[in-house]
């Protein structure tokens, strides 16, 4: 296969993990979905998750499913592509694009190079694969099946122990799970139906395949991430393995010495003023997000964790790195 | 700077546009009450509101239709409505755009059940790419000719990507119109011999990707759809001129962080390109810098100490400076950018607030910063 970055030494940090080398069983998973609201941090957080596979010694790969052109930071700097990257040692990654996805998939279906570039130049053919609702997330979902298979279909394809996908957000994520079926009942018989069944049945297969929702401290993130959890579980029939509080800020003040640091208000040093007045936000936001931290809890049936805020100026894959290991 | 009320008070539809996760519902939201406050009718349409939003609003029962919200509401908030103003919201249901867009197109009622009852129809109106982007901008075609607000405010659909929606028309008449459907529907396309169980080269390849079943479904989607192409072509032109009309404009809604901020600028020169109205950028969240230098956290800690008495508080909150001034420069710099790529264009900064926004008071409390000059907002923000 085309071009790969070679692995980055010391990509992975070389000591042991923190919390006792404690797994989090969803690893174990073939497929996992990560999906969430819009800018909940999704891409970080499943690029989080691959490293972490990764440190576990499991041979991973994070996917990037990117309908348009926009590509996100993370992936780009990395300069991943539609082809698989290594990233570090058992961590790879790859940009599913669509457009080449069908390519692919036509190829495997007509096993003939010169029947495929004889469809694809032609404009009924063209026409039908943009006009047809649904194709692009199809043959996407096809892609990720493919790159599950411990008996890969492209050539000399790489067996990985776990697939972690950067899923579309809320919304479309639902109806780009949903494509399978919508296909399979579309299509009724025929190849179209056979392949559609089969990407339906991994997705709802609990032992290989499962979902983590990111959600945020905040009153709308929290309430999109209960109805997901429940869409996903009851109209995709998709496990919900766990939700993750991504983004909480550190309980640095405790409630006495923000009375305390109230005195601040009143000192001539303007920049005690504002080291004061940054406290006071930072503490107010600190408690609001515990809040929301208790509703999430008491409103999704999956478990709960956490990740801290990074206070760095950019989520790039320094920081990922740094949430991996704080992902219990 | 500028204050947002001066950037939309002369138009007829403001657009604000995205990413996901920005603040657009909250901002339209605020917008909308901050111009009926003003004494316009105002309307604001929106896809995607937060439920806690939505109540108090009074807006659980909202379908497809436009409804007022109660001025008992916004009086309770100190805003004045003698002078006529009307706040207005409703929630865009994209499938029922669609299908009264089939109904108003379609040549009879037989053409029109033929399309609603088809099973393609059916599984994909909703979820079609593009549609809801294009739904929402059909409804604000419908609410603009009625001429029954002042201002209508759209909240556009929550995408990855803010191009989406300009692209949102295109992409659907792509669809319904033109070139794809003739090659079904015309006497010798698709439609015709997959019907006639033509053979054919690529025919026969086709039937062996696809199967034939499926494929004389799609065309007699295809072929259903046929009678209302005029009809969805007349339309989507004069919905794409309604974008481009000088009384519409266009807000970006962005966060400070670098992705969004990026995009903000690609989607600015899209509008440009495409000589649609830029009024300006909205940036949510921006953590104002609360001094002009970088704290030096031994320095500051000493001089906290010397007022609280406690040597390990007083580090720690010297640290805390620290971090929120990584984040305050990031965002100073990242916006600069913003407004340099912008041409001097208006960027109104809304400070990351100390609680979340999701009632009238918490939209007030925003439009504090939306509907305020710069020396002001900035004043608010810091002191």
């Amino acid at each position: 296969m085309g071009r790969y970055s070679h692995a980055t030494p010391g990509f992975l940090p070389g000591h042991p993990i923190r919390n006792n080398g404690f797994i989090p069983d969803f690893l174990d998973k073939r497929l996992l979905f990560v999906t969430g609201k819009g800018g909940v941090g999704k891409t970080t957080v499943a690029m989080a998750l691959g490293i972490r596979a990764a440190m576990e010694g499991k041979r991973t790969i994070v996917c990037e499913v990117s309908a348009t052109e926009n590509a996100s930071r993370l992936f780009s700097q990395a300069e991943v592509g539609f082809r698989e990257v290594e990233l570090a040692n058992d961590l790879w990654a790859i940009s599913i694009d669509p457009e080449e996805s069908m390519r692919e998939y036509v190829l495997l279906q007509l096993k003939v190079k010169a029947m495929r570039d004889m469809l694809f130049r032609s404009r009924m053919f063209t026409y039908l694969a943009a006009a047809t609702p649904g194709l692009n997330e199809l043959v996407t979902i096809g892609k990720i099946w493919e790159l599950a298979q411990l008996d890969r279909k492209v050539k000399h394809g790489r067996k990985y122990d776990l697939v972690i996908v950067d899923a579309p957000a809320t919304g479309h994520g639902i109806s780009f799970l949903q494509t399978p079926r919508t296909f399979a009942s579309i299509a009724r018989v025929g190849p179209i139906h056979s392949q559609a069944l089969q990407l339906e049945a991994l997705i709802t297969d609990h032992d290989q395949t499962g979902t983590v929702i990111v959600s945020l401290p905040e009153e709308m993130p929290v309430n999109e991430t209960s109805r997901l959890e429940s869409e996903l579980t009851s109209d995709i029939g998709i496990a919900v393995d766990r939700v993750i509080m991504n983004a909480l800020y550190p309980d640095s003040f405790t409630k006495s010495e923000v009375k305390t640091i109230g005195k601040l208000k009143k000192s001539d040093d303007p920049e005690v003023r504002a080291a004061g007045r940054a406290a006071l936000s930072q503490a107010k936001r600190a408690a609001a997000q515990r809040e929301q931290l208790e509703r999430l809890r008491g409103m999704v049936e999956a478990e709960v964790s956490t990740l801290p805020y990074v206070f760095k100026p950019e989520l790039d894959l320094k920081a990922a790195r740094f949430l991996a290991e704080e992902i219990g | 700077m500028a204050s947002v009320a001066s950037l939309v008070e002369d138009r007829d539809i403001v657009i604000c546009a995205g990413s996901g996760g920005v603040g657009k519902t909250t901002t339209s939201a605020a917008i909308a009450l901050g111009m009926a406050a003003r004494g316009l009718k105002v309307c604001v349409l929106t896809i995607d509101p937060a439920k806690r939003l939505a109540d108090s609003l009074g807006l659980e029962e909202l379908g497809n239709e436009a409804s007022k919200v109660d001025p008992k509401l916004l009086e309770a908030q100190g805003i004045d409505t003698s002078e006529g103003g009307e706040l207005w919201a409703m929630m865009l249901d994209a499938k029922e755009t669609f299908d009264a867009l089939v109904a108003r197109h379609a040549e009879d009622e037989e053409a029109r059940d033929r399309v609603l009852n088809n099973r393609i129809y059916q599984q994909i109106s909703g979820a079609l790419a593009g549609s809801q982007e294009y739904m929402a901008m059909e409804k604000l075609f419908e609410l603009h000719s009625d001429g029954r607000f002042d201002l209508l405010v759209l909240d556009t659909p929550p995408s990855r990507n803010a191009l989406d929606f300009l692209d949102a028309p295109a992409r659907l008449t792509q669809f319904i119109e033109g070139k794809s459907l003739q090659i079904f529907i015309k006497p010798t396309g698709l439609a015709a011999r997959v019907a006639s169980r033509g053979t054919g080269v690529v025919l026969s390849v086709l039937k062996r990707i696809v199967g034939f079943d499926l494929l004389a479904d799609l065309s007699e989607f295809f072929t259903a759809f046929s009678g209302m192409i005029d009809g969805f072509q007349d339309r989507a032109h004069r919905v794409g001129s309604l974008l481009s009309d000088e009384r519409t404009s266009f807000l970006i809604v962005c966060g400070p962080q670098g992705e969004p901020i990026d995009e903000a600028v690609f989607f600015h020169s899209k509008l440009v390109e495409s000589q649609m109205v830029f009024a300006g950028a909205v940036v949510n969240r921006v953590r104002y810098r609360l001094g002009t230098r970088q704290p030096k956290v031994g320095d500051l800690a000493r001089r906290i100490e010397k007022e609280l008495d406690d040597a390990e508080l007083a580090a720690r909150l010297a640290r805390n400076l620290a971090e929120y001034d990584v984040l305050a420069v990031r965002d100073q710099k990242n916006i600069e950018k913003l407004t340099e790529a912008l041409n001097g264009e208006p960027v109104i900064r809304v400070p990351y607030l100390d609680t979340d926004v999701h009632d009238i008071a918490g939209l007030c409390e925003i439009n504090k910063y939306l509907f305020a000059d710069e020396e002001t907002r900035v004043e608010r923000a810091t002191t």
